[in-house]
């Protein structure tokens, strides 16, 4: 299928839609490149395991290692403090996304706005709309999406891809930030 | 507009003359007045409210108060505008129409579009009952929805539209009125009209009002006319599952929302006594309503279930009238040979029209397969040519179905597949189609069971698939034996709530005692399957928070059993009380949950009800701890109903498909500001907490939602042992379905007195944590007016 086509057939998006993360490096990049990113983890990363590992531990590292604070919506919290670690914050989706779009808004800490929210794990039409919300009406935070389905709405998302495919990109945008 | 004067009304069909001076051969008059047609006789003396048949403006003040507390956030499901020959026009970010619209304003444009598609299909089922009822029993039928123990016959259109309806002709100029304002409001969205977001959604408010109404009028006039279930706690239960369908009688599917027709059906049936040699079945609202009509008729299931029961061939005739008709009956009646009935004007599925043919000439079309299907607009004659067919028919179907007939058929198709994935990407929750249709071809079929679960019965999997392999047939024929071992039951939708339970309940309600009551409404669009409806409901009934069911959730929170074996109904009393499951009846019959709140302000609180819909809705919103759970929405029509409440000061969640409703009504707890209001006692303005937090929220799942539930029932005027008893509720629910102790405690305690003791060390550590400072409990309200009036409570 072409690579920027949405997962959801019907979820035909435009004329504004997501630059591809062709490589892991481009999302490496802009995570760098971000003064005050913020992650935002939906329960679906909760279905996901590779050889053995579960996605989450691959976020978990990620945020460590970035520096990104997360904010675990749903259920996905209990799952991340089995693994003894605490996000941010616990908050609905759709809350976090409109304080995103308050360009007064200082983040979960009060300090600075974010200028980089990345997404993953949201089922895929909510994490859509939410996109679509924030491409609209919060220009000042460029969005990224870390799943496997190309997300149109987002600033800049993986193309549609394989399980194995996307956990070896996110091992290797982990990988990246350690260098 | 015409303005409706308190006090002067007629009916829709009366006429008034007057005439200053008449100068003829035989006389010559002054001043003459004539009526002609119903004359209202009022007999309520409740002084009129400010407020009666409202119109665009009317509350706007209202409106834009909880629109300025909670504001929209807009999800655009499209960048574009293409409503007008302009267009299509990008409205992407601060982009402006060729119009000049903004997103912002085409957002709220498309959401009052939505509410007022549902608000006038409620109304125009609301025409088509009341015309029909009035046909039959006469204008002058009196309105009775619980005899003595329901005085507050009609809570909705007192409030709303200042009268106290005593007949069915009393509904009509409520009616009008209604019209006339779904027509102002649709004219709204026309080009070069309202140009700002928040006028925009004060109109959806509007919108859900008038659907308020509208649905009132059409349950009151059917309990009243059909001789439904009278404000019955103990109204009994009804069958529901399609293993419930006793399979070796003919069979009769009715679909939709407007009843005449399938009561038409049972009246033959009775008339020629074969009440016991044929089933009458029914998917959707019709279902629960002619379940609330004869004891015999069986509930196949929710929306969701049409395709699934269709193509199981067990239906001899399927007959259709309005409403969630899934526009491909027609077709798929046809594939197992089943004919079509269409009753309604609305739904005419270009059939001929047989209304004025001899039945004895449409049945012997049908029978010799003449023809595959009619519309008949006369219900009576539904009623005798749906019997007929369907007895003449069956032994010729043999309940011919559409589904694979073995498994070894089933597996043959699994293997045509050839992994393209276009199935999974169509299907509306994502579902792993791919792999279990690959585990099937290898004779696997748990993976497809697996599925039925949380298929939405949509069949959006199976036009993209390039082999032609009926995906969902397939999954449907996998499920075979759970669908054989759907034998549930449900109460029978009881309407209205009676005046002594709104005595009993109100005080702890509004103390506290009761934590709140969570009505389960709306479609069956769900994220995991219909058991999370039941397992919300028997969870909120168990902590003893009062649960109202209607329509598909009603349905859905009966087909789960628990470990007893017991479903949510046999468990749960129907009494409006704590721990109580109550089923109000179907998508019209939501007016009497609204009307429960409105008249626990009425009656509990004796706040003026006529007319009166700011003062009423002001009480509700700051003392009444209702929610609204629409975990399936998906309809036009549960925009409608949704607005109604949120303009009632009600929060509504929805499931995470309702995000597509673009737009949320979002409160800010971590703004200060936004949280004051008039301290009743004082005047002054005062800090009353991020209660209720949102006014229309989506979750993304199950746990989520009843977090959010239980946190949205808190509202300021919360009494310290009412907010404690929310809080042991929201506290728990967190601890247990999220984890830890929610982060936002300090802002929902405002004394000590309000922490639950059971929790008293962990939560104190936590208001020790955020700086936690006590703030007074005041008697709230947003509206200035208010202040310094005498309160009753």
């Amino acid at each position: 299928m072409p690579m920027t086509d949405s997962w959801q057939t019907a979820e035909i998006p435009g004329p504004k839609k997501a630059s591809l993360i062709i490589k892991p490096d481009i999302a490496d990049a802009m995570i760098r490149r971000a003064k005050r990113p913020i992650m935002i983890v939906g329960h679906g990363i909760l279905e996901y395991e590779v050889e053995g590992r579960k996605l989450i531990e691959c976020l978990i590292e990620l945020s460590k290692r970035g520096n990104i604070p997360v904010v675990a919506t749903a259920s996905t919290n209990r799952e991340f403090l089995d693994r003894g670690f605490s996000p941010a914050a616990l908050m609905p989706a759709v809350d976090i996304a409109n304080r995103l779009t308050d360009t007064a808004w200082k983040g979960l800490d009060g300090k600075e706005s974010y200028d980089l929210a990345i997404f993953v794990g949201l089922p895929y039409y909510m994490e859509w709309t939410i996109l679509s919300g924030l491409k609209h009406f919060a220009p000042q935070v460029k969005t990224m999406t870390l799943d496997c389905v190309y997300q149109p709405n987002a600033s800049w998302s993986f193309p549609n891809s394989t399980i194995k495919d996307w956990a070896a990109n996110l091992a290797c945008i982990v990988a990246n930030l350690g260098d | 507009m015409y303005e409706y004067p308190a006090g002067e009304l007629l009916s829709r069909k009366g006429v008034n003359i007057q005439i200053k001076e008449l100068n003829s051969d035989i006389a010559h008059l002054r001043d003459i007045s004539l009526t002609i047609g119903a004359i209202h006789d009022e007999k309520w003396d409740e002084p009129m409210g400010p407020t009666p048949f409202p119109s665009l403006t009317t509350l706007r003040n209202w409106d834009l108060a909880l629109l300025n507390r909670y504001k929209p956030f807009y999800l655009p499901f499209c960048d574009l505008c293409c409503l007008c020959t302009y267009g299509k026009c990008d409205l992407t970010g601060t982009k402006r129409g060729a119009c000049g619209i903004s997103m912002p304003a085409q957002q709220s444009r498309t959401v009052l579009i939505t509410a007022c598609i549902g608000a006038a299909t409620h109304i125009g089922h609301a025409r088509h009952l009341l015309d029909h009822l009035v046909e039959k029993f006469g204008s002058d039928y009196p309105i009775n929805v619980g005899g003595t123990g329901v005085e507050v016959e009609a809570p909705v259109i007192r409030l709303v539209c200042g009268i106290k309806p005593v007949t069915l002709g009393d509904l009509e100029p409520v009616l009008d009125y209604c019209e006339n304002q779904v027509t102002q409001l649709l004219s709204v969205t026309h080009t070069g009209q309202e140009g700002n977001h928040l006028d925009f959604e004060s109109k959806v408010l509007h919108a859900g009002t008038i659907d308020q109404v509208g649905m009132e009028v059409a349950d009151i006039a059917q309990i009243s006319a059909l001789g439904f279930p009278k404000a019955d706690p103990e109204s009994s239960l009804a069958d529901l599952g399609m293993g419930t369908v006793d399979t070796t009688k003919p069979v009769i599917l009715v679909i939709g929302h407007n009843v005449p027709p399938s009561t038409e059906i049972i009246d033959y049936l009775q008339k020629k006594s074969l009440t016991s040699d044929v089933e009458v079945t029914g998917i959707c609202c019709t279902a629960l309503d002619i379940t609330r009509y004869s004891s015999k008729a069986k509930i196949v299931g929710p929306i969701s279930w049409q395709l699934r029961y269709i193509r199981s061939g067990i239906p001899d005739v399927v007959v259709i009238d309005e409403q969630c008709v899934r526009a491909d009956t027609l077709q798929e009646s046809a594939h197992i040979r089943a004919p079509l009935i269409a009753t309604s004007e609305k739904n005419c599925l270009g059939l001929p029209d047989r209304t004025e043919d001899p039945v004895d000439e449409i049945v012997h079309d049908f029978l010799t397969g003449k023809q595959t299907g009619a519309l008949i607009l006369d219900p009576v004659k539904v009623g005798e040519v749906a019997v007929r067919t369907s007895i003449g028919i069956a032994p010729q179907r043999k309940k011919h179905k559409s589904l694979p007939h073995s498994k070894e058929a089933l597996v043959a198709l699994a293997k045509k597949c050839t992994q393209c994935v276009l199935c999974r990407r169509a299907c509306p929750n994502d579902l792993p189609l791919p792999a279990a249709i690959k585990s099937a071809a290898q004779g696997n079929l748990s993976g497809l069971d697996e599925i039925y679960d949380d298929c939405l019965g949509c069949g959006r999997c199976e036009p993209p698939c390039a082999q032609k392999i009926p995906i969902h047939s397939l999954i449907v024929a996998a499920a075979e034996k759970k669908t054989r071992d759907e034998t549930y039951c449900i109460r029978t939708g009881r309407g209205a709530i009676q005046d002594v339970e709104i005595r009993k309940v109100g005080g702890p309600i509004v103390l506290g005692e009761i934590p709140g009551i969570v009505a389960f409404v709306g479609c069956a669009n769900y994220p995991k399957g219909s058991r999370e409806v039941a397992e919300m409901c028997m969870e909120f009934a168990k902590r003893r928070y009062i649960v109202c069911t209607s329509g598909c959730s009603a349905m859905s929170a009966g087909m789960y059993r628990n470990e007893d074996g017991k479903t949510a109904y046999e468990q749960y009393s129907g009494h409006f009380e704590a721990g109580g499951i109550v089923n109000v009846g179907s998508c019209v019959s939501n007016a009497h949950i609204a009307g429960a709140a409105i008249k626990i302000a009425s009656i509990f609180a004796k706040r003026p009800l006529r007319g009166n819909y700011e003062e009423i809705a002001d009480y509700v919103y700051n003392r009444v701890g209702a929610v609204g759970v629409a975990w399936g929405a998906m309809s036009q029509k549960a925009a409608a109903i949704a607005a109604g409440f949120w303009r009632l000061g009600i929060p509504v969640v929805v499931g995470p498909h309702g995000t597509k409703y673009r737009r949320m009504l979002l409160g800010r707890s971590d703004k200060e500001e936004d949280w004051y209001v008039y301290d009743a006692r004082t005047g002054k303005k005062v800090y009353g907490g991020p209660v209720p937090e949102h006014l229309f929220f989506a979750a993304e799942t199950k746990e989520e939602a009843m977090v959010m539930i239980a946190k949205l029932t808190m509202r300021p005027n919360d009494t310290s042992k009412g907010r404690a008893n929310k809080l042991a509720n929201y506290v728990d629910l967190h601890k247990r379905l999220v984890g830890g102790i929610p982060s936002d405690v300090h802002q929902l305690v405002r004394t000590l007195a309000d922490v639950p003791l059971t929790m008293k060390d962990e939560i104190v550590c936590h208001l020790h944590d955020n700086n936690w400072k006590e703030h007074p409990i005041p008697d709230p309200t947003l509206l200035k007016r208010m202040v310094h009036k005498e309160k009753e409570h």
